[in-house]
């Protein structure tokens, strides 16, 4: 036993060394605190959009108005005061509209040196790493980087306010198409109050040349975020989207609510990427993020959608992101790990709706929890009355670290078609005290065991992952679990 | 006395170790010099694991009295990794199965723990790659095994072959082979005694524990001891383990 609190111990010492943990002092523009119809004319006003969106907004607020915060989840918060927050912050040197690297201000770009991100050499590098990095900084995008090399492929990499001025009948017909306006409380309050986020596009038959990827990072101190993401692969198209997440430390608990919408048409896929490190509070899960995401991917016919998440941080997870087998002969995937520290709450999982023939899913979620953390599995697979044919198959591993962690797994399985076939396995472990000797009698530090066992358990999934982003998981998975690496 | 110790790798001297309170070793002595190779043998039940298991370093024994040196230091105030890092290696009963790592990553992992500790530079994956496939060949283990995860859904066999597979690799200066023979047959415990004489040189030390003699037919021991009840009753040359197999444990255990 003594192995086991030990891992505890120092697993409660490294809440205090938060690696990302700095605040960066840059002056920002912020709407006034509170929530009502003139904050959204603020928002809409301030990011000068047509009228239809700020309509869009209203119409969103208004129903969220008369909706009530779930409650379904196994999380446990103090309510949340959503007069408290304010909805909007933008650094204000992009008021001055930068248009090269050279114009942004220096402790931004500091502050992303902090966090490994070489943007300078993101563009002078291109030839070697082939990443665009489409970076935000609280709600507004201040650099985008190899879009006219994309644009040469007619592919569209933006900040979504971008995409409203220049490709307003994108966004206008694939805004809201997968998550409506109206899907969910939270969601709901995106829509009303999205400040910025990323919008892609890749036409007809084209494959996207490099994995797009961007960082979020919430630095505006009691600032909510409410990214919104809108993927659209064309026909027989094909992308990589990586996204990834970072915060500073401080005291407040954040509210993020973003909404991420993926549309595949017919014989398009899509492979969207997440590694999620927030802040998760210290070891009293105090001034962790509260993570309250909504993401959802519409299949067409032989689509495929390939959601893959590493979720390290936040002291409150909720998300599940979805596949809608909507074409025939689509394809969904979900493969996740979250890991889960001393008062951590995870409530993740996936649904997949299977709506037209022989549509496919399949479902690999690993759960790893320490300290007095809880992890829950909850998925929902649903076999519609037309989907003949379809099959789904699901595997949910647990693994618990010590005692006073718990996980749980609850899969809602509905199917109405007869010649569907869904297969479920679930399985929990414990980390043991044989594996941790084994490899330290083989000379291997306890820790560095601990490491290797746990990235063990999850390389299903981790293997999911694009290569560079594998080995930053890796390193993730040591340091949400460690003192001495972090 | 100082001389002494300089010959002796390993000394334990009156070491008491109890389970949940119950005494399993009862005050064991035993002095290994460097280069030799100690047999100890002993019925089941007789405190065999417990030795080992004390001497590696695992957690749940309560040392009562006694001490042990290793290369002069006190040995039991090291952690498991430092022992191992110090060149003492245990060849396990169980070895444990871990699922999703591959071997190859957990072998390069391990030499470079033991290599790092040393102040040797860590290898890269080619080098390790050479070192490795040389290995291999030596023992005439298959490549197609290391690629699995480790340990997970091996034969018995296969497992004891890993474990010579790391002995071959990691180089240790002490191995302790705990009842490394037990479920094997006769081919794979020739390939485990020829992996372990290979090895043999003035500066390898082996000590190997097993309950029964076939092993030392392949693995010559210069002294042979017998653990029962908790203590050695008796130490000899290799004819003592003859001597075993002709008349049992029967009457070392009522002597204990």
């Amino acid at each position: 036993m003594a192995i086991v609190q030990e891992t505890i111990d120092t697993v409660r010492e490294a809440t205090g060394a938060y690696k990302h943990g700095f605040v960066t002092d840059i002056e920002t523009e912020r709407a006034p605190e509170g929530l009502s119809e003139d904050t959204i004319r603020f928002i809409s006003a301030k990011k000068e959009e047509p009228d239809w969106l700020l309509q869009w907004r209203l119409k969103a607020y208004r129903h969220w108005l008369t909706m009530k915060e779930p409650v379904w989840a196994k999380v446990g918060y103090a309510p949340i005061d959503y007069q408290a927050s304010s909805y909007y912050a933008a650094p204000k040197s992009a008021a001055d509209g930068p248009t090269s690297l050279d114009e942004i201000d220096p402790e931004l770009l500091e502050t992303y040196a902090k966090l490994g991100i070489p943007l300078k050499e993101q563009e002078v590098l291109s030839g070697v790493r082939n990443v665009a990095v489409d970076a935000v900084f609280d709600s507004v995008s201040v650099a985008t980087t190899f879009r006219e090399r994309l644009e040469k492929d007619g592919i569209l990499f933006c900040s979504i306010s971008d995409a409203v001025r220049e490709h307003p009948e994108l966004v206008r017909k694939y805004l809201g198409s997968v998550v409506p306006a109206t899907d969910n409380f939270f969601a709901t309050l995106n829509s009303a109050v999205f400040t910025d986020g990323s919008f892609c596009y890749i036409p007809p038959g084209t494959r996207c040349p490099m994995e797009l990827s961007t960082y979020f990072r919430i630095n505006a101190s009691q600032t909510g975020q409410f990214e919104r993401t809108l993927v659209i692969a064309d026909k027989g198209s094909y992308v990589s989207y990586l996204e990834g997440c970072t915060a500073p430390q401080r005291d407040e608990n954040q509210l993020h609510a973003a909404v991420v919408e993926l549309v595949a048409l017919d014989d398009a896929e899509i492979k969207y990427s997440t590694v999620q490190n927030w802040y998760p509070g210290d070891e009293e899960g105090r001034g962790g993020i509260y993570n309250f995401v909504t993401k959802r991917g519409l299949c067409e016919k032989r689509a495929r959608i390939s959601w893959t998440q590493v979720e390290t941080g936040s002291a409150i997870t909720w998300k599940y992101p979805s596949c809608v087998l909507k074409g025939d002969d689509s394809v969904g995937e979900f493969y996740s790990v979250a890991i889960t520290n001393n008062r951590q709450q995870a409530d993740t999982g996936t649904k997949m709706l299977h709506v037209g023939k022989n549509t496919r899913s399949r479902v690999i979620a690993k759960g790893v929890s320490a300290g007095h953390s809880q992890s829950t599995y909850r998925g929902r697979i649903r076999i519609n009355p037309m989907a003949h044919g379809s099959r789904n198959y699901t595997q949910c591993d647990s693994l618990l670290i010590g005692d006073e962690c718990a996980a749980h797994t609850v899969p809602y399985i509905e199917a109405r078609n007869q010649s569907a076939q869904v297969e479920h396995e679930a399985t929990t472990s414990k980390v043991s005290e044989d594996q941790i000797f084994y490899c330290r009698q083989r000379g291997i530090p306890e820790e560095e065991a601990l490491t290797l066992i746990i990235n063990g358990f999850c390389r299903e999934v981790l293997q999911e992952l694009p290569m560079e982003f594998a080995v930053e998981a890796q390193k993730l998975v040591g340091i949400s679990l460690e003192g001495s690496v972090g | 006395m100082e001389k002494n110790a300089a010959m002796t790798l390993l000394s334990v001297e009156n070491l008491r170790v109890a389970v949940e309170g119950e005494e399993i070793l009862k005050g064991i002595n035993l002095s290994i010099g460097t280069g030799e190779v100690h047999a100890i043998m002993g019925p089941n039940g007789s405190g065999k694991s417990t030795l080992s298991h004390v001497l590696a370093g695992r957690d749940g024994y309560q040392v009562t009295e006694g001490r042990v040196l290793y290369k002069g230091e006190d040995l039991l105030a090291m952690e498991p990794e430092e022992r191992a890092q110090a060149g003492l290696f245990l060849a396990f009963q169980y070895p444990v199965e871990i699922p999703g790592v591959p071997t190859v990553s957990f072998l390069k992992h391990a030499m470079n723990s033991v290599r790092k500790a040393k102040g040797l530079n860590t290898l890269d994956a080619f080098e390790f790659k050479k070192i490795m496939d040389a290995r291999l060949a030596d023992l005439q283990i298959d490549n197609s095994m290391v690629r699995r995860p480790l340990n997970a859904g091996f034969s018995g066999g296969e497992k004891k072959r890993m474990e010579i597979l790391q002995m071959a690799l990691l180089e240790p200066e002490l191995t302790i082979l705990d009842e490394t023979d037990s479920g094997l047959d006769i081919d794979a415990l020739k390939v485990v005694a020829d992996g372990v004489n290979a090895m043999r040189s003035p500066d390898r030390t082996t000590l190997v524990i097993t309950h029964y003699q076939r092993l030392l037919n392949h693995i010559v021991p210069d002294r042979v001891h017998v653990l029962a009840g908790g203590r050695i009753v008796r130490s000899g040359d290799p004819s003592l383990a003859l001597e075993l197999e002709e008349s049992g444990y029967g009457d070392m255990v009522t002597a204990a």
